[in-house]
């Protein structure tokens, strides 16, 4: 099954790359841009069919290496 | 003074370290593949500047669970003195053999150019050549030096002496104009809690020799020869 994880920078954590993508729909007229964050976003498909076990799985991949637990947040879907 | 240069695919630093070890120890350093499961008896350990796996994912999170790292972190654990530069410093942190992380530079830009840091504390197998307040002009080359750390998880690196340099301007004040990268408290150089690990941002082994431009680097590596040899 594909287990879907989206990494963020925890609140608080200087974005540079959202700050400066917010500057840019700003130059292309896009009023009103309160605030931009970057993240990423990561598909695993995994030979796993329980939902349950898959999520476990991927709990400990986030904790271990997709993201950095000092500086980022994840979600996992399903959740 | 025995000494290992740990090697990544996409290290680029590697080199400029060993021809320092041998030049300095008069030892050559012993090149050792990401893919080695264990150290070779040394002293000291480097992991060099670089680019390891692209900076793929984050700068440094690959190589930190690469097969020799886990050698590294054990005999790390054992009291072996390990030097993390740049790149090295970046892979240190996404080991959890440092506290914090580096993170994207402030201004977005990478920044390859001479700065200035200012000496913590001259109480370590890495400075002790130095003494305390000493500028000591390094260049920095990298993307991802911005250094972060929770304030209670920075509270404890200050009150434990852990930070062993400080961006700073010519004279040696720590201020905001002199912090190249953002970097949280201008931390230009982490120690572990025994001080037997550095992860420094600038290259020192790239101002050992006059015929570099300059010499400044030299003194960290005489104090580890001084400490370890």
């Amino acid at each position: 099954m594909k287990v879907k994880v989206l990494v963020t920078l925890k609140p608080g954590v200087l974005d540079p790359q959202g700050t400066a993508i917010g500057h840019a729909l700003g130059t292309l007229g896009f009023d009103g841009v309160r605030g931009v964050r970057q993240g990423k976003f990561i598909e695993v498909d995994l030979a796993e069919t329980d939902p349950e076990t898959a999520r476990a799985t991927v709990r400990s991949m986030c904790e271990k290496l997709l993201a950095n637990t000092v500086i980022e947040n994840y979600a996992i879907d399903p959740a | 003074m025995k000494s290992a240069v740990i090697v990544f695919p996409g290290s680029n630093c590697d080199r400029d370290i060993a021809v320092a070890l041998e030049d300095i120890t008069g030892t050559p350093a012993k090149m050792v593949w990401h893919r080695e499961t264990e150290l070779p008896e040394v002293d000291l350990v480097v992991l060099p500047g670089g680019f390891s796996y692209g900076d793929y994912l984050r700068s440094g999170a690959m190589a930190a669970v690469s097969p020799i790292m886990r050698a590294v972190k054990a005999e790390a654990d054992k009291g072996l003195a390990v030097l993390g530069i740049c790149n090295g410093f970046q892979i240190l942190t996404e080991a959890g053999m440092l506290p914090g992380a580096l993170m994207r530079n402030r201004d977005l830009k990478f920044i390859n150019r001479v700065i200035t840091t200012r000496v913590e504390t001259s109480q370590s197998i890495f400075t002790n050549k130095y003494a305390v307040g000493d500028v000591v002009a390094v260049p920095i080359a990298n993307s991802d030096g911005n250094y972060f750390a929770d304030e209670a998880t920075l509270d404890t690196l200050e009150s434990a002496g852990q930070i062993a340099f400080r961006y700073c301007d010519a004279e040696g004040r720590v201020t905001p104009e002199a912090n190249p990268n953002g970097s949280i408290r201008n931390i230009a150089g982490l120690f572990n809690k025994t001080k037997t690990v550095l992860g420094y941002m600038p290259h020192p082994e790239r101002v050992y020799d006059p015929l570099l431009g300059g010499t400044d680097g030299l003194r960290l590596f005489q104090s580890l020869v001084g400490a370890l040899s």
